[in-house]
Parts: C-alpha cells; structure tokens; sequence
C-alpha cells in the first residue's frame, strides 16, 4: 500500500467527484491534441502536394481557385487555355522554365477526378506504379491506390467516367459513351495522385467530341470547362505541342530552372500583365490559406485555453472539498507516523493522476475523432487524416498535462501538509 | 517507560494549563481523570507529541519528545506511540486490513501480513478484513481503532475517551481487549476519560 495506491483509491473512492475534472481535462488535451494534429498532417499534405512546383498556369480568374483546382484538385476550373498561348513554355531552351506538366480536368469516376496529363507528373509527385504500366493511349488510364481500393478496380477493368466533376450518387450525371481501360495502379504516395484517375491529356478532346451537343443541353451544370472539344483521330502517343494550337488543355504546372533568380520573381507578373493567361504562385497561394487555417487556430486557440483553465480550476476545486472531508484523516495519518511531506505528495499525486487519466482519455479522444474524420473529410477535401499517427508535440502535451495536474494540486497539497492534528483530532 | 515533568501549555488565548508529572511503567494502565475542560485531551496531545508544551518535557522510551522536530518526530510517534479516540477515524478508501497495512507502512515498516491476520482475528475482526471502515458497527470500529493502535507494538497507548460512545457490553469488552492486548505488547496504556464505569476497573489513576 504505497502512497500512489493511496491516492488512487482515494480518487475512486468517490470517483463522481473526480469524473467532471478527468471530463474537462480530457476536453482540453483532447482539443489541444487534434489542432495540433490536424495542422501538422495538413501542413504535411500541402508541402507533399507542392511537388516542387513554382508556377501554376491557367485561363484568367482567381489565382487560389487555380492552384487548388489543378494542384489539389480541389473546386472547380478558371476555364481553358489553347496550346497556342503556352506553346513557349515546352521549349527547352526557355531561360526560366525547366519542365511543363500540362493537365486537362472536368470530368470523373464515381468522385474520384479524372485528369488528363503525361506521366511525367508521377516522378513530379513521387508516385510510383504498384502494377501495370503508365498510361500511353488515349482511353488508358492509371488509378491511383485509393481509387483502385474503394472501387475495387484492377489491371484490364473497364469504366465509363462522368461529366463533370460531380459526387458519387448524383442522378443527374451524364455518362460518357466512351470506356477507360485500367492499364497500371499506383502506389500510395501520401499525395493527391491517390485519388486521381490519370489519362492523356488527348482523351479528353476524344471524350467530348460526341458529347458537344449533349454538353450544350446541360449547362445547368456549370463551372466544368472542359478542355477541347474537337475531333482528333486516335492517337498514337503524340507529343502536345504536335496537336492543333487551337486546342485546349485546363492548366500547366511549371518548374523553374533556377526559383531564385530575378526572372523567376517576375515571371508571373509577366505573364499575368502581358497575356491572357494567368500565372498563380502555389506556394504564395497556400500561404494564403494557411493565414486563414490560422486565424481559425488562433479563435481555437483561446477557447482551449478557457476550457483548460476551467479545468485546472475544477482539480483544485475537487481537491479542495474532498480535503474539508477528509482532515481527520489527515491528521491520523500524521499520528501513525506520515511526515508533512508526505500529506504534500499525496494530494500532489492525486492532482497528478486526474491529469494522467484526463490526458490519456484526450488523446484517445482527439485521435478518435480523426479517425471518423478520416472518412469524411477525404471526399471533400482530398486531405488524408491519419488517426493513428502521434506527435512528438503530443509528448510534449503529456509534460505539460502533468505541470498543471501539480499546479492544480500544490495549494490544497499545501494546505494538507499544514493540516494541524490536534486540532483537527480534538474538534470530534 | 512513559515520564513527563513540570508540563504547562500557554492556549493563545491566554489561559495557562498546569499538568501533574507522570511516571509510567510499561506495562501499566493508568486512567487520567478530570472535568470536562481540565485540560485531558491537551495533556493527551503534549504527551503524545501533537502539541509542543510552553514548559516541561515528555520522555518516552528513554527518548525527549522536545528533542525531536519535523519528520523525527512524526515518525518516532508512529513506531512507538498506539492512539484511540473517542470516535474511530480511519482512512475511509481502505479496507480494515488495508488500514493496519497503511499503518506498519506510515511508521516505517515492513508489511506483516500474519501480524495483521493474526491480530485481526483476534479482535474478531477477521471476517472484516475485507470491508470498508465505513461498514463496520461503531464496536467494531472501535474494536479495528484498537488493532491499528496495537499494530507495531508500540510503548505507549494512548486512548482519549475509548468508551464513551459505547454501550456497557462494548465498554468492557473494549477495555479487556485494551488492556490485554497492551500487556501482550507490555505497552503502557494511558486512559483520558470521564467514564465512570471505567474508574471501578482500573485502579491507577491520576485527578487532574
């Protein structure tokens, strides 16, 4: 029977009066721990997603909605641009830019959007084929791990996307007459390509060529540009820059040769002065939404800070009463030999073992809710949540947990270890 | 054994309490008798070391109380000094037997476990070992006060008011197992009391 034994089941020997401050501390680590989470797992994601990428170019409009539709496939499209207009980019002699990725958007299958590019974009992601090959025909199509796994799709499958970029379960989508062949499936890469159907860039001119006429009845479903809509031959894997510049693709992710050099700085302001095209900075973009995700923390922030307050109020509360109740056995333990000190550390422990428990419950807590999250949040946002991954900073959480268990504890702790036994014994 | 000369305790309030010497045996029951008010239970706390005395000193085993501060002294009570009171305390979370446990473990000692059977049992208390304090009838708590007081076999018992909340049955037989198990620990048993039934059983006793 130690002294932590002692504690504990003094604790659970009226646990209701213990129940609200483990309650509200477990509140509070528990929010602590999913803020921190969520932030770090969505920084994660945006710095994965960025895939080394400096510009993003498309047709003019808002410069976020152009980074967040063709970067993480989020929202709709600015519109559509002609090979024509971007034609100086695929030069390889061009000063500023290293590499072009041309992508062309609109349409999906069963939610899960379908982007026409070259294969190139794998090795820009990382993403690497788990099976199968890369896409080089029009109509071929390589999925990435996520959509392989919730629609049970395999090599040599064959599926009918949907115009435009609309939920699963929609009734009113339309269904391209054409069918997709799977030919490879990715690996997971903890990036956006796990939820992308990749094809060429060339199948979506094929794909809408028959459809004009449909499309123009339906334009109730608006905010899909599509790229291209004219008739090509079938295609032996052509270069871009072979096709008709009147053609349309939705947007190009560029990378610099050199970020840091005095044209790159420019090369937007360039562009969004000089052409009809628009040059959006994906890292200036998403700074830009995290300024926002912040000032949301920070509102987040101050309310946790209240709760955990309270809840360092309620222990000390909790502890205070049950010490009314309990000086006579204070005082007795101090006759049958327990030092001050000893009174001090039991009270202390008992601060110390609400803040344990509150912890442990908040961590399950905050991680609980991550992974119910985690299935929500993917189809609307294209964001991963892990539930099972913790944090150092959670580590962290668990010092500091403890720091204000103690300073929750250490007057009544005090009081305690100050507990006069004759007067306490004769006042029966 | 138990000695104590020239003890006086100053109350804040200015009130001054003048207490006979004591000189004890082990082994010896002594009642200490008076009025309400006279200063007993004050007696009884100098002597034990709760209160420190203005004037005079207490002598237990050989050992000064006043030489003693802190931790020493908290710790010199609870290997050798037993205490009952008027109404039976214990720590309310444990169990009867988890209670003597606490106490060989508060004075510094090992946990004997055939000490705490044995002596439970012998207090007819071992069908209890297991209850909480709080369930036991008031006898019987007095009766586990009296287990915890004996536990480390301790010089000195001192018992304040023991019997007042007892009917007749229970005052006697709390008393035969006093003094029994004093004697088995040849402790001296010092008795506050103004229970008139107990001055006819014990014939050591000092008036203040």
């Amino acid at each position: 029977m130690n002294l932590l034994r002692l504690s504990w089941k003094n604790l659970t020997f009226k646990p209701l009066n213990a129940l609200l401050s483990v309650l509200l501390f477990a509140l509070s680590i528990g929010l602590i721990s999913l803020l921190l989470s969520l932030r770090e797992q969505a920084d994660e994601q945006f710095d994965n997603n960025l895939a080394g990428i400096n510009l993003v170019v498309g047709a003019k409009g808002s410069p976020l909605e152009l980074t967040l539709n063709s970067m993480y496939h989020v929202g709709y499209a600015t519109g559509n641009i002609k090979l024509g207009q971007i034609k100086a980019f695929f030069n390889p002699k061009h000063p500023i830019v290293e590499d072009v990725v041309p992508l062309s958007v609109g349409d999906s299958y069963r939610g899960y959007r379908i982007v026409g590019t070259v294969p190139k974009i794998l090795d820009w992601y990382g993403a690497k084929l788990s099976s199968g090959t890369v896409w080089q025909h029009d109509f071929e199509v390589v999925v990435g791990e996520e959509v392989a796994r919730v629609n049970g799709l395999s090599l040599g499958n064959k599926f009918k996307s949907n115009h435009g970029i609309i939920d699963e379960g929609d009734e009113n989508n339309i269904e391209h007459d054409d069918d997709f062949t799977v030919v490879g499936i990715l690996a997971p890469s903890g990036t956006v390509m796990d939820q992308l159907v990749l094809a060429t860039n060339q199948t979506y001119w094929h794909s809408h060529e028959a459809h004009d006429e449909a499309a123009a009845d339906h334009d109730d479903h608006e905010g899909h540009d599509h790229a291209g809509h004219n008739h090509t031959e079938d295609h032996a894997p052509t270069s871009l820059m072979e096709e008709d510049p009147e053609k349309e693709i939705t947007s190009l992710l560029v990378r610099y040769k050199n970020a840091s050099s005095f044209q790159a700085l420019n090369f937007p302001r360039n562009i969004n002065e000089n052409t009809e095209l628009l040059a959006a900075n994906p890292a200036y973009e998403i700074s830009e939404v995290r300024r926002q995700f912040d000032s949301g923390q920070r509102i987040l922030g101050v309310l946790v800070m209240a709760i955990t307050i309270v809840s360092a109020l309620s222990i000390f509360i909790a502890l205070f009463t049950s010490l009314r109740e309990r000086r006579y056995e204070l005082a007795l333990m101090r006759t049958m030999g327990a030092g001050r000190g000893k009174l001090f550390l039991l009270i202390i422990m008992e601060g110390l073992i609400v803040a344990v428990i509150g912890y442990l419950l908040g961590i399950l807590l905050s991680h609980g809710i991550m992974a119910i999250l985690a299935g929500n949040v993917q189809d609307d946002f294209r964001y991963t949540v892990s539930a099972t991954r913790f944090l150092t900073e959670e580590g962290w959480l668990f010092a500091a947990a403890l720091f204000i268990g103690f300073l929750a504890a250490v007057i009544p702790a005090v009081q305690a270890s100050k507990t006069d036994i004759a007067e306490t014994l004769t006042d029966s | 054994m138990l000695s104590s000369n020239n003890l006086s305790f100053n109350y804040p309030g200015g009130e001054v309490l003048k207490f006979p010497d004591l000189d004890c045996q082990a082994g010896e029951t002594r009642l200490l008798l008076g009025k309400s008010g006279s200063g007993k239970t004050t007696l009884l706390q100098l002597l034990a070391g709760l209160r420190q005395p203005t004037t005079g000193q207490v002598i237990i085993k050989g050992q000064n109380l006043n030489d003693l501060s802190g931790t020493a002294l908290d710790h010199f009570r609870g290997q050798n000094v037993g205490m009952i009171f008027q109404t039976a305390h214990f720590l309310r979370a444990l169990t009867v037997w988890e209670n003597l446990a606490m106490a060989q473990q508060l004075a510094g000692k090992a946990v004997d476990r055939s000490r705490i059977d044995g002596l439970l049992e012998q207090l007819d208390l071992g069908d209890k070992a297991n209850s909480l304090t709080g369930r036991l009838s008031v006898g019987q708590q007095q009766r586990a006060a009296i287990a915890r007081a004996i536990i480390n076999q301790p010089a000195v018992i001192f018992a304040d008011e023991p019997t007042s909340a007892l009917d007749d049955d229970n005052t006697q037989q709390v008393i035969q197992l006093l003094q029994s198990q004093a004697a088995a620990v040849n402790a001296t048993l010092l008795i506050v009391t103004h229970d008139n039934r107990l001055t006819g059983i014990i014939p050591q006793q000092t008036q203040l």
